[in-house]
């Protein structure tokens, strides 16, 4: 049912049940928030979004009052515009003044608020809340000071990550959010996804950067300094630098990495490559006995994390690939530096990545062999944007370069990791040339294309059906876990992403980026995919250059030794 | 007692005393209910008042002092538990009714007493100046010079409805409130009244809720009951947390079957099958009380499967809150009994719509569903008849601060404000009265020449004050408004959820404001006084920010003490910022020290302490004090021996 | 400790998130106080995440998460108390036994609680002590009481 409400002495109109905020926005009329979050039940913390409700004694907030019919609303009446400036200016007194120093400066939304609501001088001020930043994570570092205690993080980690790391914590103005027992991050079940980081309003919850380490390694002409950077990285950070979302700049990012020095630049997705070729081995050793389905995907750490914690009957169902970014980390180090004289111990490996867990991943004890770890440091999406910025490299005006060999073809499988769905597509692709000897007339599976939420999927390769289920997000995992372990849920291959959309929403991405911007993306990673010539892992003639000349054979012993892992269960308070 | 003796009582009560009307019982019934009111007695007994209040005072040596009297000689005594009359100062209290004599009340008793006492009155002679009064029966001899409790002026002025029971019947006793009355209104709605009826006849009655807010009881009853639901819940909001104001505990532990009764009543209006009281777990002896009542009222079949046979279920769970203020916002108590942190939600959607478990859900306050089974007994014609046109019935008050009786008195709507200054007594110092403050951290302020205002909801606020929950604090000029503004906001912001930021922040810089103003900087000069004075205009627009818009009643209220006391006491501020003085003396780092020099013996102690070296003199000499260089630390005053140390 | 838990936990055994505050406080009532043992027992047995579990428990002022001194002092202040000078008669304490409000001394001896109404204003200021009562403090009077304790 439809009515009219009076919003600032014009009429619109309005859905019966609707909140007055998302009226307003429907019709054109902004109204700044700090708490309300889409998709997520309004709690009314933040009290920004207030309006003035005539008839009612206080002010409203329109996040959460639905519209009634005959109302008359303010939104920027001088009494509302009072009150919101002040619950600014009260926040601020609390708040640390480092804007300067600050992770978020210049996309923060309390600073944006302050200047929309002409924040000028220092009107409230008192004693600060004495808090310590927490580092023990390396991935996510907390700055409780920052905090405005808006609770997205703690909604964004209970109800759609189900991880539940987060929670407010003390009552009154000692409030903090902090994790079971206020242990440091890193000693909690936190899973590093960083999707916390991607709502925080401010610098409170920000990544845990290693760009210093980067710089110094490169100016260390004792060390071979080279890079790989993760598929979904090329389509999204061209939003950094003003360009439309869903931009691909793979060959400006190769020049700009050669251009700030680093030895040798890689691309992820020939790593991808190599994991396709290495689970759809393992796929393909099962199906022959018909046991250990189904094969679940381990290349994402911040789901590796979660089992490893929550549900560690699940670890011998996952695969034992490593991560495409660890599987070339691997034979970066082991392949690459034998063949060109380089000592292992002096390479220092970068990875670009759309992710915060794998800055965790990298420093796992079982990515490394012989006490070399595959991969030396990990830095963001964002992250790298300011590297750029830092060298003063204009990416509008140069031209575009190729990455590397020996990694120096990809096939345009490897770059479909970078979406939910994609790793599956990627696999399938060569499993099919697997099973049945032929490669697939058409290359699309549109059903595990934009699938929402947890699906399970039925594909036909040659005579024979295989199960397929995609968890695109977290948000019900329990179900689908506990579905496999007492066998009511049976696939052959199950694909986990933690972040919804996959890692181009990843917790490194750009922030400010709306879902249009995240689809954009993955829009951007099927067109490529249309393009490209090699569609598949085992079309790959560096891919298969590689086996001839070092791995032997998808499943070698050596492939093993260099490319497969296994994980434990990890005791964290839940 | 056995079980069969306790079945057959049971027996005679659904039979005889809960269904039928009082002016028709037999002379048999009658007879017996006067035994089980203990107006019949063959033996002596003595009641003690035991409530959380009276054992502070000590009333449990007391009890021990008596039984140990009644063992060493050997007597044929009762002693019997009972609640509280609600003058609080005179406790512990003891009753005794010796056969043939009418019951007579003892007050400020201490062990000590309780020979001489006991001696006496056994022996029919009375320590006079420890008797408060004695009770009126028609068959008891009354005692020579002693006033009968109800002309005591105390009690006269009152309308005891609710209190009625309070310090009379054994809380412990579902017979004692049985035989006064008690669950006939239970009888009589689940028996001849439908949901519906209920609702409206508590609704006709014109019962507003006593929590401050006011809100039609039965309006709210009947909201809960249109929603169509497999499962409503009915809530007695019981977590009286307002520090300065003990009502509801002291009616819990005096009278608690009172309660039960309501609330069965309550959640038959809204055809609710489970309730819950929800209370401090603190209070550890209104937790008992309250067990002890629902354990008996199942026993009866008061509550339970198909009560008194009428098809309708009816569970009771206690819920001990495990302390925090906030929880008595409704929405945040629902979401305690959720078992989460007690944080407010928005309204709407509201509780009568989507309360606890999601489902309808009515909280009252005890005080309100204390009313209920009056107004079901006695009609709604009675009940409208009491108090002014918008607010019917009674309204309780706990008094304390400076007042020479801290107590509890229950007054008839529209009675003025100064009637609750006269009950409590005055001012107790001997100094002069102040103010008068009303509804603890939320509340307001009332000078001396504004105590004709009615007690009513309506002509309360037209004053720009509230009835708050209950709990007054009388003030005398010895009480520092700032101090005592300070202390109600350094309340809030201790017990605010934190969740929205205007009560969150606000309160805690509102704190600092009201400390800088009484505070003393190191060093004194205009820049201070300047900020000090800013603070106070930044004070009334952070107030007016909060009330405005905070999530809760907690927020939103928090400023009006305040807001009230700027109003009222604005010389007083203005002494603080400006002169730096405080009158009442309260305000430690304003007050200026000085050293009689008729006790000090010049023992240098307090100079070689004085951490700004203020304190100069020759030893053995009087010291004396440099009034521009004391800060008024006081720690001169802490280590003289011989009190030579004061402050102005 | 943790069977005594698990025996607790006996009554709960087809409970839901409701009865997480009624289980933390019988377990305090039973042990004292909440261990993060406790925490985690109490989590696996309903089902709630730990994190959630502390946030609860560090929102009310009864759950505390070290034992309690032998001696435990809880001090209330109401405003009628606040009114008749309790701040002094805190400080007094704290300064006496060296602990700030909501701690235990490091010997375990003393624990300070400040509470918000105790509901016997007509006593005011009160205290009491392992529960016995001392109403209508002065400074004169919990200095005594302090030595008695003290000396014992």
């Amino acid at each position: 049912m439809q009515f009219n409400i009076e919003v600032n002495n014009r009429l619109i109109e309005v859905r019966k049940g609707e909140t007055i905020l998302s009226a307003l926005y429907r019709n054109g009329i902004k109204v700044p928030t700090l708490c309300n979050m889409k998709d997520l039940s309004p709690t009314g913390a933040c009290r920004i979004c207030v309006v003035e409700v005539e008839g009612k004694e206080n002010l409203v907030t329109s996040c959460s009052y639905p519209v009634e019919e005959s109302m008359k609303i303010k939104t920027h009446s001088p009494r509302v515009v009072k009150a919101r400036k002040t619950l600014v200016e009260l926040l601020l007194s609390n708040h640390p003044d480092d804007c300067l120093y600050c992770e978020r400066n210049g996309c923060c939304e309390l600073q944006d608020l302050a200047i929309d609501l002409n924040i000028r001088e220092r009107r409230i001020s008192g004693k600060k809340s004495r808090h310590k930043l927490d580092l023990s994570s390396p991935s996510i570092v907390r700055d409780p000071a920052k905090c405005i205690l808006c609770g997205r993080c703690v909604r964004v980690c209970d109800e759609i990550q189900s991880v539940c790391t987060l929670d407010f914590l003390n009552r009154g103005s000692k409030t903090i959010i902090g994790t079971a027992m206020a242990r440091d991050l890193n000693f909690s079940s936190c899973i590093n996804c960083g999707r916390c980081v991607m709502v925080c309003p401010t610098g409170a919850l920000h990544e845990h950067g290693y760009l210093d380490e980067v710089l110094d390694s490169l100016n260390n002409p004792a060390l071979h300094v080279v890079v790989q950077y993760g598929p979904a990285v090329t389509v999204s950070l061209a939003e950094e630098f003003g360009i439309k979302a869903g931009k691909d700049i793979n060959g400006v990012i190769n020049a700009a990495l050669r251009k700030i020095g680093f030895a040798q630049i890689f691309d992820t997705a020939f790593g991808a490559d190599l994991a396709v070729m290495e689970t759809v081995e393992l796929i393909m050793q099962r199906l022959e006995t018909g046991e250990g389905f189904p094969v679940i995907s381990s290349c994402c750490p911040a789901w590796v994390k979660y089992a490893e914690q929550f549900y560690p009957d699940i670890l011998p169902y996952l695969s034992t690939c490593k991560s495409p970014q660890q599987m070339l980390g691997s034979i970066i180090k082991s392949y690459y530096a034998p063949q060109n004289n380089i000592n292992p111990n002096s390479i220092y490996s970068v990875a670009i990545m759309p992710c915060l867990a794998k800055k965790f991943e990298a420093q796992r004890e079982e990515m490394t062999h012989k006490a070399i770890s595959d991969v030396d440091v990990v830095i963001t999406t964002r992250e790298l944007s300011r590297l750029i910025k830092m060298y003063g490299i204009d990416i509008q005006n140069i031209d575009p370069q190729t990455p590397d060999s020996p990694f120096g073809t990809r096939s345009s499988a490897g770059k479909l990791f970078g979406t939910a769905g994609g790793t599956t597509e990627a696999i399938l692709r060569t499993l099919h040339y697997r099973m049945t000897g032929k490669e697939l007339n058409s290359s699309k599976w549109h059903d595990l294309r934009f699938v929402s939420g947890i699906k399970e999927i039925p594909v036909k390769i040659g005579g024979k059906e295989l199960k397929i289920v995609l968890a695109n997000g977290l948000t019900g995992i329990e179900k689908l876990v506990e579905g496999i372990l007492n066998k009511t849920i049976n696939a052959h291959f199950v694909e986990i992403m933690t972040c919804p959309g996959g890692c181009v929403n990843g917790g490194g991405q750009p922030f400010k980026s709306g879902d249009k911007d995240v689809k954009a993306r993955t829009r951007s990673l099927y067109e490529i995919d249309e393009v490209d010539t090699i569609k598949a892992a085992h079309k790959n003639p560096l891919i298969n250059e590689l086996y001839e000349k070092f791995l032997e054979k998808p499943g070698s012993d050596k492939a093993k030794q260099q490319l497969h892992t296994c994980y434990t269960k990890r005791d964290v308070l839940l | 007692m056995d079980n069969q003796d306790n079945a057959n009582i049971i027996k005679f009560f659904l039979e005889n005393v809960l269904i039928n009307d009082p002016s028709g019982y037999p002379k048999l019934v009658e007879d017996r209910l006067e035994v089980f009111r203990r107006n019949r007695i063959s033996k002596p007994i003595i009641f003690i008042g035991i409530t959380s209040s009276s054992v502070c005072a000590g009333a449990l040596n007391v009890k021990t002092a008596i039984e140990e009297y009644i063992a060493e000689n050997q007597l044929e005594i009762e002693l019997v538990i009972i609640g509280s009359l609600g003058i609080c100062s005179d406790e512990p209290m003891i009753d005794i009714h010796i056969p043939g004599k009418n019951r007579i009340v003892f007050r400020k008793v201490t062990p000590n007493d309780i020979q001489p006492i006991l001696d006496g009155v056994l022996n029919k002679y009375l320590p006079l100046e420890m008797v408060l009064g004695q009770y009126r029966h028609k068959f008891h001899e009354p005692w020579q010079d002693v006033p009968y409790l109800d002309e005591l002026p105390f009690f006269k002025e009152q309308n005891r409805l609710i209190l009625a029971n309070c310090g009379v019947i054994d809380p412990n006793s579902i017979f004692d409130y049985m035989a006064r009355g008690g669950y006939r209104a239970l009888a009589k709605a689940i028996r001849n009244h439908t949901y519906e009826d209920i609702c409206s006849m508590v609704e006709q009655s014109g019962l507003r809720g006593r929590g401050g807010g006011g809100y039609p009881t039965g309006t709210k009853w009947r909201k809960a009951l249109q929603v169509s639901t497999d499962q409503r819940y009915m809530i007695c909001n019981a977590d009286e947390s307002d520090p300065g104001a003990f009502v509801y505990r002291l009616l819990m532990e005096s009278d608690p079957h009172r309660i039960i009764e309501g609330l069965i009543i309550g959640a038959y209006a809204i055809n609710a099958s489970k309730a819950f009281i929800y209370t401090r777990n603190s209070n550890r002896l209104t937790v008992e009380r309250l067990e002890r009542a629902i354990e008996q009222a199942y026993e009866v079949g008061l509550l339970g499967h198909n009560i008194l046979d009428s098809g309708f279920n009816i569970d009771i769970v206690i819920r001990k809150g495990p302390g925090a203020y906030v929880c008595g916002e409704e929405t945040a108590l629902i979401r305690s009994i959720e078992g989460k942190r007690g944080t407010p939600t928005d309204k709407p959607p509201y509780p009568t719509e989507q309360g606890l478990f999601g489902k309808p859900t009515v909280v009252n306050n005890v005080e309100t569903i204390a009313n209920i089974s009056s107004i079901v007994l006695n009609g709604v014609d009675w009940y409208s008849s009491i108090g002014t046109d918008n607010s019917k019935g009674t309204k309780i008050f706990s008094i304390s601060g400076k007042a020479l009786n801290t107590c509890v008195v229950e007054l008839t709507m529209g009675t003025p404000l100064s009637m609750i200054l006269e009950l409590c007594g005055g001012v107790g110092s001997g100094r002069k009265f102040k103010a008068m403050h009303l509804g603890g951290p939320s509340g307001f302020s009332v000078l001396p020449d504004e105590l004709d205002v009615p007690i009513d909801f309506d002509k309360l606020k037209a004053a720009g004050l509230a009835i708050g929950s209950g709990g007054i604090q009388i003030l005398d000029d010895s009480v520092c408004i700032i101090d005592m503004v300070k202390y109600f906001m350094y309340f809030i912001q201790k017990e605010s959820c934190g969740k929205c930021i205007p009560c969150r922040e606000g309160s805690r810089r509102m704190l600092e404001i009201l400390q800088n103003i009484s505070k003393r900087p190191q060093t004194e000069n205009g820049h201070n006084t300047l900020e000090r004075f800013k603070g106070v205009i930044h004070l009334e627009s952070l107030a007016e920010v909060m009330r405005d818009t905070s999530l809760c009643g907690l927020g939103q209220t928090a400023p009006n003490p305040v807001l009230r006391s700027l109003k009222l006491f604005r010389d007083e501020y203005e002494e603080h910022i400006f002169d730096r003085k405080c009158q009442a003396g309260v305000c430690r780092d304003l007050r200026t020290f000085y050293i009689d020099i008729e006790k000090c013996t010049g023992c240098t102690a307090c100079a070689k302490k004085c951490p700004t070296n203020a304190i100069i003199g020759t030893p053995r000499s009087p010291y004396f004090v440099v009034e521009d260089k004391c800060i008024g630390c006081g720690i001169c005053e802490e280590v003289c021996k011989f009190s030579a140390v004061y402050f102005k | 400790m943790e069977n005594r838990i698990e025996i607790l936990l006996e009554k709960y055994s087809h409970s839901r998130r409701d009865s997480l505050i009624p289980i933390l406080q019988d377990i305090q009532e039973e042990v004292g106080y909440l261990s993060e043992e406790a925490i985690v027992i109490v989590g696996k047995h309903l089902g709630i995440p730990t994190s959630k579990i502390f946030g609860l428990a560090t929102f009310y002022n009864q759950f505390r998460f070290e034992p309690k001194g032998i001696h435990h002092i809880q001090v209330c202040h109401g405003t009628a108390c606040h009114m008749l000078g309790v701040v002094s008669i805190i400080e007094i304490i704290e300064k006496r036994l060296k602990i700030k409000a909501g701690q235990t001394s490091r010997n375990g001896k003393y624990s300070l609680e400040v509470v918000t109404c105790i509901g016997a204003c007509s006593q005011s200021p009160v205290i009491s002590i392992n529960g016995v009562y001392y109403s209508k403090l002065t400074a004169e009077r919990i200095k005594q009481i302090l030595e008695e304790i003290m000396g014992e």
